[in-house]
């Protein structure tokens, strides 16, 4: 019986929440289209992690073990999730859509001769069929894209879908495959933002803009950003001047987020990082100028000085979660 | 060294997107068309590293003779050669661009074969890593710094919360991402020397489209929000607010 093939990132020897919300998005595909759902797990040392897809309605479960998954090498693991796709007749193959996610499916695509559908954040059945929704220009707009080729392959966006626990009594099958001697190898990985949340994962981001003047004023966004558990982002401008890191820039030319809550502190809101925010479900803008083109895309907005709302806010927030 | 910088014309970030009257096309009218920013970072990236090791710059990219004007900007820049690999139009499909690539790139000589990590038309992050696939080289994406000694190279690629540290050894195929450099102006003598330098077509066989944008859409009008008040005094209130009506924190 064909199935959905569901990939499963393994990061730092967890399975993060990505995963679980790809599984569950498979489960409801699954149960539109009369598929079967596979959680595939690779690397080393799985057999307490083979458990987790089991929690999320996830019935059957595929492990592949090998000395040469032990960290992720792409031409590896690509030939390692393409043999698993072929042995168990995957008619959808499905992943987060993190960096090494739309990586690894995109090769995995070429190998299969089929295309992959990246970053959708919807989808529609139709006739058996599956629709992908997925943003270009950045978020501008919505695109419905079908795909004609077999299996149908489709990276999702953080976020986009939620998890939902549904546990089940999953089997567990080990899968051995013949794989290439990785080409490149992860020599090390330098954490440069300290283990920090990363804003596309993110359900609260606090992002400052050119307005924060400097970056010796970001423990104000970081103090915040601390109080109600979140991350911190910044608009393009600031990581240009080398204030914050590039990997908090938020934006068309950098991360799209889709948070629960957007804070944009002193930022004035240009197309480009509107384009990386549509998605949030609610954006606060603090700005000085009432002018201000971020206050049009806000739900809620103070006209203010940052350095004097923002410590009164984290003050308020830690006031709030101490009631 | 030999590079190639594998290039895309897209539209300008300040461009207000409009739906077309077919539903599932762009409105061209009034577009002003540039070099892919990231595929920018790369151009740069493989002039530096040219100018210091000796070598050539070729750029490449696919669709028909209007985006000559796009190829002659990235001579501009200091690029030696340029190739554009003919096609009707820009393909949609990832797989089409990366087959039509591979096909103008195998068994070529090039050193490093460079992308940006991503067309900000699109944003499929694919062509890449396909393209590797289909050259069975190392390919590294989405590289904020790139360091070469010979055919040993070091790139430094972005994920999520970090930076990893990847060695690998040339032949390779790296995706530039923002923070990589700082890609330089075009002087006018660079933009008059790119007048005289020659483009060659390249004819391939072109593969067939298999996925296809069936309906455009704008995401959801957002429902006008409010100021909720000026300065510290308003901070009370958007706490509330946040807290009872949109119960986010």
């Amino acid at each position: 019986m064909s199935t959905i093939l569901v990939v499963t990132e393994i990061r730092d020897g967890e399975i993060k929440n990505i995963n679980q919300q790809v599984y569950t998005a498979a489960k409801n595909i699954g149960k539109e289209t009369n598929l079967s759902v596979t959680a595939l797990l690779l690397g080393s040392n799985l057999a307490a992690l083979a458990e987790i897809p089991g929690k999320y309605g996830i019935e059957q479960v595929v492990i592949i073990e090998d000395g040469k998954l032990e960290k992720y090498s792409p031409d590896c693991y690509a030939a390692a999730v393409s043999d698993a796709a072929r042995q168990k007749d995957a008619a959808i193959i499905l992943m987060g859509a993190t960096n090494l996610g739309k990586d690894l499916m995109a090769r995995t695509a070429f190998i299969l001769d089929t295309t992959l559908a990246q970053d959708i954040i919807g989808y529609k059945i139709e006739d058996g069929q599956v629709i992908f929704v997925r943003p270009i220009y950045a978020g501008k707009v919505y695109a419905e894209v079908q795909l004609t080729s077999s299996p149908a392959m489709a990276t999702i966006r953080p976020k986009a879908f939620s998890a939902e626990e549904n546990p089940v009594k999953a089997n567990v099958e080990k899968l051995s495959i013949d794989l290439p001697d990785p080409v490149v190898v992860v020599e090390e990985v330098i954490a440069t933002t300290g283990g920090k949340l990363d804003v596309t994962e993110a359900d609260i981001i606090i992002s400052g803009g050119r307005g924060m003047k400097g970056p010796e004023n970001w423990h104000l966004i970081e103090d915040l950003a601390d109080a109600v558990g979140g991350a911190t982002g910044c608009s393009r401008p600031v990581s240009d001047e080398g204030w914050r890191d590039h990997g908090e820039h938020i934006g068309q030319t950098g991360k799209t987020v889709s948070p629960t809550l957007y804070v944009a502190c002193g930022i004035s809101g240009a197309i480009q990082h509107l384009a990386g925010i549509s998605s949030s479900k609610y954006i606060v803008a603090i700005n000085k100028d009432p002018e201000a083109p971020i206050f049009k895309a806000a739900d809620y907005g103070i006209i203010g000085d940052v350095f004097q709302v923002l410590p009164a806010l984290t003050e308020e927030i830690k006031k709030l979660k101490s009631a | 060294m030999n590079i190639a910088v594998c290039i895309k014309q897209v539209p300008d970030t300040e461009t207000k997107i409009k739906i077309g009257g077919d539903g599932k096309s762009i409105a061209e009218e009034g577009v002003k068309w540039i070099i892919n920013p990231y595929d920018e970072f790369a151009i740069e990236e493989s002039l530096k590293i040219t100018e210091k090791e000796g070598g050539e710059v070729t750029i490449i990219s696919l669709g028909p003779a209007s985006i000559d004007k796009t190829i002659r900007e990235a001579l501009a820049m200091g690029a030696h050669k340029a190739i554009r690999v003919d096609a009707p139009s820009i393909p949609f499909d990832p797989t089409v661009t990366a087959k039509a690539l591979a096909e103008v790139l195998k068994d070529s000589g090039y050193d490093l074969i460079f992308f940006g990590q991503r067309a900000i038309d699109s944003d499929h992050s694919q062509v890449p890593s396909m393209v590797a696939q289909a050259l069975s080289l190392p390919c590294v994406p989405i590289v904020v710094k790139l360091e070469i000694e010979g055919d040993d190279a070091t790139a430094y690629r972005e994920i999520e919360g970090g930076d990893e540290k990847i060695s690998f050894k040339l032949p390779a195929i790296v995706s530039a991402q923002r923070g990589l450099n700082i890609p330089r102006y075009r002087s006018l003598k660079g933009i008059m020397q790119a007048k005289k330098k020659e483009i060659e077509v390249r004819q391939i066989s072109p593969s067939q489209e298999k996925i296809f944008v069936r309906k455009l859409e704008y995401p959801a009008e957002k429902v006008a929000g409010r100021i909720v008040g000026e300065g510290a005094e308003a901070v009370p209130e958007l706490v509330r607010l946040l807290h009872d009506e949109a119960k986010v924190i």
